[in-house]
């Protein structure tokens, strides 16, 4: 008897319920739509100016004559060395913080600290590298000002990542080291270490890609309009893929924009190369214990 | 294989292919057998002759590096006077108070005029009312504490739309000089507009809106002229558009004016900073109409070349 | 030598030396690491001390008061202004903008992925959110710039071609994912148990995600929320690209105005020389941003800690 006075009630609800389901689903698909019109515009843009020449040409006023050289090879550099800075000490202080540093006030600010730091925005660490790498230091516009700046601003990315690793590491492992004898180095370096390594990697790479993708603070070190030749040393001047992207991109003409979204496609496919490999590093080594 | 052991191989061979990678492309001397490098920073109006000579200069020198950027004029000045570039790119003379910071330091600075410029104000294609103006209307617009927003308060029989105001920030010289001519003052403006040291923001703006209007070099309105208005200036002789031949003959006025690199003899010591200035004159003829400004005359080169001719 | 005989003399002196020795390199490479840690602490002193003792000369020369609540910002001019107010007016009208879309967006995707969807639908999204957060804020602003923008004066004939909109909206479609993935962690932490309570009372699936799963899980929503502000209010390229360089006081999204991040990359492409006054309102600026963001960050992390509701 009391059904009949739900009924009404219970459909209502349960039709706004698929309306809701419906939305939810709608905003899913907004993102997927955005995502491939994006991908979209930008091939149907720049996939004409993609050739071997655009690959190994100088950037040039004229654009049929145009190409990336001194930006790739700029990019590769500027990944080099930052990941030789970036990657030793990340995981240094990862090791430290996990295995090391006693549970403190002084530890957890630390902890705190690196959270935060992550949060800053990247234009911040560009006004930190301008004033303490070009200036104070006396490294100038150069690869090593801008590849210790985004070092800096990748550190916090890495140690997270790093400290997860660690952490996943069983402290049976531990346990059984140290129970045949192994001092605190020789556990970490050789226990606990080669099992965390893939994780480690895989942040490693993950924030690398990041870097890959960063114009702001390399504008602030020194984005210098032309530059047609590639760094021989790490005190050269510069250039990296997303700043000629975004050179070419506020010019007027078309034909500019087009070369963009070349090297965009270009950044993208580097970026999908990256991801693709941390992934497989991850999937492939993660259960080993 | 153990998953360290790839995990190792994995990294080391990424980080091992950077460099030879970056190698492969490395500058060696080739046939110009000339290496070095040349540091040029200055006027974003200059920058298109340098960014054209220091391209085909490199193709014939791939030994030698040169970098071009846009400080803008002052900015450039400051660097130059403080030993950071080899060659200052002007799009005014250089000022007493900068001379005098150069000579603080030791240099000399020698003025090579390059190329004609006539400053070209623009306006949105869809602008069909405002074809010519007088210099005195353009100062109305321009001058500080300017308070027309809208083109009838320019002239009463034009529409109501609101003005969109483009042109260069204050490190530029196309800026000491439009302030200058226009207004009667240097560096006396409004400072209510869009400013730019980049001259490519300033076109996109003026291609963007009905009512804008900007001014920058001529080269930036002839790479956009299917995008652009020019502006005729009337400067008591009847409405002059700004064109190769009027910039030349100087009837462009007040907006016809010299651009200038400037060197310096330590520079100069150094033979790729030598050849390449001299590449710079001998190019001039050719690179600064295409790249859209009024060359000078061949013996007004042959003048320029002997100013740094060595004794 | 037999496990069972024990160590010589010889031996014993030995192993001691060679104990020491290892532990003296123990010693050093705890050191070494602690270093490495610290490194991190210097990187935050080293901000707070840049931005503070440069911006100290800036507001030697302008008061801090005309700083702070001056509308005009005019600092390359003749006629100098250092009213900060347009370029917290250009930031704001971003974010707003930006939130306005991922807000909602990033909140019901991450409803729906973790209430609705099947585990294979939730393999498949996943890593296109991935994506969409991984593209380079720079490809964004040539999306803005190239796509968005057309597209907005078709509909609004009279927007600039610089406009706070485009920037807003691609800032937001940058955010989604964070926005979405940091919720969907927190929907994940409400247990189970809860739900089935409610579906035991009769309540449907979207009273239960409603009205007993979202409120469970809101300090950790908000947290996101914040953080996603946080994002907004440094991002730089797309707004750059898309938003202009017009500083002033608007609430209109057609208009071209500029943020605070859009000014400092723009003296740093003109290159105003060391130790002007004009160099250092990039510190000042600078400051201005890296409180706000330091603040919302904290915020957030207060939210999650203070307010999160602990189960069982």
């Amino acid at each position: 008897m009391s059904g009949e006075r739900f009924a009404p009630s219970m459909r209502r609800r349960k039709r706004t319920g698929a309306i809701f389901q419906a939305l939810c689903l709608a905003s899913i698909t907004f993102s997927i739509v955005v995502l491939v019109i994006l991908l979209a515009d930008v091939v149907a843009d720049g996939a004409k100016w993609l050739s071997v020449d655009f690959l190994t040409r100088y950037p040039s006023r004229i654009p049929a004559r145009a190409g990336i050289r001194s930006a790739i090879l700029g990019s590769l550099w500027m990944m080099g060395l930052t990941a030789a800075f970036s990657f030793p000490i990340g995981v240094g202080a990862a090791i430290y913080l996990e295995e090391y540093a006693p549970r403190t006030w002084l530890t957890r600010i630390l902890q705190t600290n690196i959270a935060n730091l992550a949060g800053v925005p990247s234009i911040v660490y560009g006004i930190l590298g301008l004033a303490i790498f070009v200036r104070f230091l006396g490294f100038g516009r150069s690869v090593l000002a801008g590849a210790l700046t985004l070092g800096l601003l990748i550190l916090p990315v890495i140690i997270i990542a790093s400290q997860e690793a660690i952490k996943a590491v069983p402290t049976s492992l531990r346990e059984a080291a140290y129970g045949v004898g192994a001092t605190k180095w020789q556990t970490i370096r050789h226990h606990v270490l080669p099992v965390a390594l893939p994780g480690i990697l895989t942040g490693t790479i993950l924030s690398l890609s990041r870097a890959i993708g960063e114009t702001a603070p390399l504008i602030m070190i020194g984005a210098l309009t032309f530059i047609a030749f590639p760094p021989t040393s790490p005190l050269d001047p510069f250039t990296v893929l997303p700043i000629q992207i975004f050179n070419w991109t506020a010019k007027p003409q078309a034909d500019f924009h087009d070369l963009a979204a070349a090297a965009i496609l270009v950044l993208l496919v580097v970026l999908l190369a990256m991801n693709a490999l941390a992934i497989f590093l991850r999937n492939r080594f993660q259960t080993r214990i | 294989m153990s998953g360290r052991t790839t995990a190792w191989t994995a990294l080391t061979a990424m980080i091992a292919v950077l460099p030879l990678l970056a190698c492969g492309g490395g500058g060696d001397a080739g046939a110009g057998g000339l290496t070095g490098s040349v540091a040029i920073d200055g006027s974003s109006t200059v920058f298109p002759i340098s960014e054209a000579v220091a391209e085909e200069f490199q193709i014939a020198n791939p030994g030698v590096r040169v970098t071009v950027g846009i400080s803008g004029t002052g900015g450039g000045f400051k660097k130059f006077c403080a030993g950071e570039t080899d060659i200052s790119d002007a799009s005014r003379p250089i000022k007493e108070t900068e001379i005098e910071a150069c000579a603080a330091n030791g240099i000399e600075p020698i003025q090579l005029s390059v190329a004609w410029d006539g400053l070209t104000v623009v306006r949105n294609p869809a602008n069909d009312w405002a074809t010519c103006m007088t210099v005195d209307e353009l100062k109305r617009v321009w001058q500080p504490g300017s308070s027309i927003t809208r083109w009838s308060e320019v002239r009463p029989d034009w529409p109501d739309t609101e003005i969109e105001l483009y042109g260069p920030d204050t490190d530029s010289g196309t800026f000491d000089y439009f302030t200058e001519a226009i207004v009667g003052e240097e560096d006396a403006s409004r400072d209510d507009y869009t400013a730019s040291a980049d001259d490519n923001v300033l076109v996109v703006g003026v291609e963007g809106d009905a009512g804008s209007l900007g001014y920058f070099g001529f080269a930036y309105y002839e790479e956009s002229a299917d995008k652009l208005g020019a502006v005729a200036v009337d400067n008591g002789a009847g409405c002059v558009l700004p064109s190769r031949e009027t910039i030349e003959s100087g009837t462009y006025a007040p907006l016809s004016r010299p651009m200038f690199i400037y060197v310096k003899p330590d520079a100069l010591a150094r033979p790729e900073v030598r050849a390449f200035v001299d590449f710079y004159i001998e190019n001039a003829p050719t690179l600064v109409p295409e790249v859209g400004y009024v060359p000078l005359t061949e013996g007004q080169y042959a003048e320029q070349l002997a100013k740094v001719a060595t004794p | 030598m037999s496990p069972a005989a024990g160590p010589s003399p010889a031996g014993l002196a030995a192993e001691l030396g060679h104990r020491a020795r290892r532990r003296w390199g123990e010693r050093a490479i705890a050191g070494l690491l602690f270093l490495c840690g610290a490194i991190s602490i210097l990187t935050t002193a080293g901000i707070v001390i840049v931005l503070f003792t440069e911006s100290a000369g800036f507001f030697r020369k302008v008061p801090i008061g005309e700083f702070l609540t001056g509308t005009r910002w005019s600092p390359l001019f003749a006629d100098q202004h250092f009213g900060i107010l347009p370029l917290l007016n250009g930031t704001f009208l971003i974010a707003v903008g930006a939130m306005a879309i991922a807000l909602p967006v990033g909140l019901t995707s991450a409803i729906y992925l973790s209430e609705y969807a099947t585990p294979k639908l939730r393999g498949a999204v996943k890593p296109i959110l991935e994506v969409l957060a991984g593209i380079p804020t720079v490809v964004y602003g040539y999306f803005a710039l190239t796509f968005i923008t057309p597209v907005i004066r078709t509909v609004f004939p009279s927007t600039g071609i610089f406009n706070a909109a485009s920037g807003a909206i691609v800032v937001g479609i940058m955010i989604i994912p964070m926005v979405a993935s940091l919720s969907e962690d927190a929907l994940n932490a409400v247990p189970q148990s809860l739900r089935e309570a409610a579906y035991g009372l009769g309540a449907t699936k979207f009273e239960v995600s409603t009205r007993v799963v979202v409120p469970a899980a809101l300090s950790g929503i908000v947290a996101s929320f914040i953080l996603a502000i946080s994002r907004a209010v440094g991002e730089t390229m797309a707004v750059t690209l898309a938003a202009g360089a017009t500083p002033k006081m608007t609430l209109n999204f057609l208009e071209s105005v500029q943020t605070m991040t859009a000014y400092i990359v723009q003296i740093s492409l003109g290159e105003t020389p060391h130790g002007t006054l004009e160099y250092q309102t990039i510190f000042a600026v600078g400051l201005v941003l890296f409180f706000i963001t330091l603040g919302m960050n904290i915020l957030s992390q207060r939210i999650t800690r203070r307010f999160r509701e602990v189960y069982e």
